[in-house]
């Protein structure tokens, strides 16, 4: 058993009031334990948790490059093995870091079966950077390099699925899991690390500087992501899904109005045909993995 | 300083830097309406609440960013943000 009250991502990290991915990685090692390797790739999470000479980990942790972090975790996973012990190896990266850059080193990793367990702290941009968009960041979202004007409502592309592609590589357990749900996500990442073979969590983290909100407000945003179907909860086990949190759902309106980078989806003139095309994914979201809840008509 | 061969750091040197100072709204925890449910614990992203010898839950103030994740989810609405005063 782990235990659980330990803090093993410590007090005095750089990161915003009210990060999202501050509280994942915290749940992610306390679930995790003292017998655990930690891998990052470059992302936010690496330069607010390791600004030289400090570091907020108290597990052994390593940092390489941007895209090599499924590489680095692969030789460390092959050496332990090799000498016999018993770590678990976890590589944190960001959603740029998998989605985008890392994605050749991540395909390879998975397809030799390294028994790793990669975290995905998904914030939908490059944060660190100054909020530029990755293959994470939704449909209609604003950022520095897909900003919103006369032109164009934002972020043209929907949201990459990771999840799936890294169920097609094999991979023995794959979830999706959630801040705002910390049991859940804790649960996940036991059972990920307790999985033999490559395992993959993607958490949802709301970013407070790049989406545009107040950082009291992280754990509520992500709960109204699930709460509206933007964002699915759920276990795929070989490749089927098992398990997925039910909701009854709420209008996707009431997750945009929370953030600045939809805010021009409201003002200056209210678009409801890119309402309505956010809501459709949503839509599709609840019929895909059958996530609402029928309430009895009286 | 003279620099270790790959970076190395101390594992949670990072408490050097007393994060506190950045808050300007302070978390004051109402000991009447706390329940002791403890989920302004788990979802504190600097880590710093934890439990007093007496019993009582509290935020480390050296590092409390004053973010007011506590006060905003406290189910029993036990925690309030006050501005600091300096």
């Amino acid at each position: 058993m782990v235990d659980k009250t330990l803090e093993l991502f410590d007090c005095g990290h750089r990161a915003c009031g009210g990060c999202g991915a501050a509280l994942a990685a915290r749940l992610v090692t306390k679930a995790a334990g003292t017998n655990t390797i930690v891998v990052s790739a470059t992302g936010c999470m690496e330069v607010f948790s390791t600004p030289y000479p400090e570091t907020a980990w108290k597990v052994p942790w390593i940092h390489s490059l941007f895209e090599n972090a499924s590489a680095v975790a692969s030789g460390v996973e092959a050496s332990l093995k090799k000498q016999g012990r018993t770590e678990k190896v976890v590589i944190m990266a960001g959603d740029g870091a998998t989605f985008d850059i890392g994605m050749i080193c991540i395909s390879g990793a998975f397809e030799r079966g390294h028994d790793f367990t990669y975290i995905c702290y998904d914030n939908e941009a490059y944060m660190n950077t100054g909020i530029q968009r990755s293959g994470a960041t939704p449909y209609d979202a604003s950022t520095t390099t897909s900003p919103a004007g006369k032109c164009s409502f934002g972020n043209k592309r929907p949201k990459k699925d990771i999840p799936q592609i890294i169920a097609a590589h094999g991979a023995p357990y794959v979830a999706t899991a959630s801040i705002a749900y910390p049991a859940d996500l804790m649960q996940k990442v036991e059972k990920a690390i307790n999985t033999v073979g490559p395992c993959y969590i993607q958490v949802h983290a709301p970013c407070c500087t790049g989406w545009g909100f107040e950082g009291e407000q992280t754990i509520a945003v992500a709960k109204l992501a699930i709460e509206t179907g933007l964002w699915v909860n759920y276990e795929m086990v070989d490749g089927k899904v098992v398990k997925a949190k039910k909701v009854v759902r709420k209008p996707v309106e009431e997750y945009l109005k929370t953030q600045k980078r939809f805010r021009h989806l409201f003002k200056p003139t209210r678009q409801d045909a890119e309402i309505a095309t956010i809501q459709a994914i949503a839509d599709r979201n609840a019929e895909k993995y059958a996530i609402d809840i029928k309430l009895k008509k009286e | 300083m003279s620099l270790a061969v790959g970076c190395r750091a101390r594992p949670g040197k990072a408490r050097d830097n007393k994060t506190g100072s950045w808050r300007v709204f302070k978390p004051v925890f109402g000991k009447e309406k706390c329940t002791l449910c403890g989920l302004c614990m788990t979802l504190c992203p600097e880590g710093c609440v934890h439990e007093t010898e007496e019993g009582f839950i509290t935020p480390d103030y050296t590092y409390c960013k004053g973010c007011g994740i506590c006060a905003q989810e406290c189910p029993g609405e036990a925690i309030e943000m006050k501005q600091e005063e300096k």
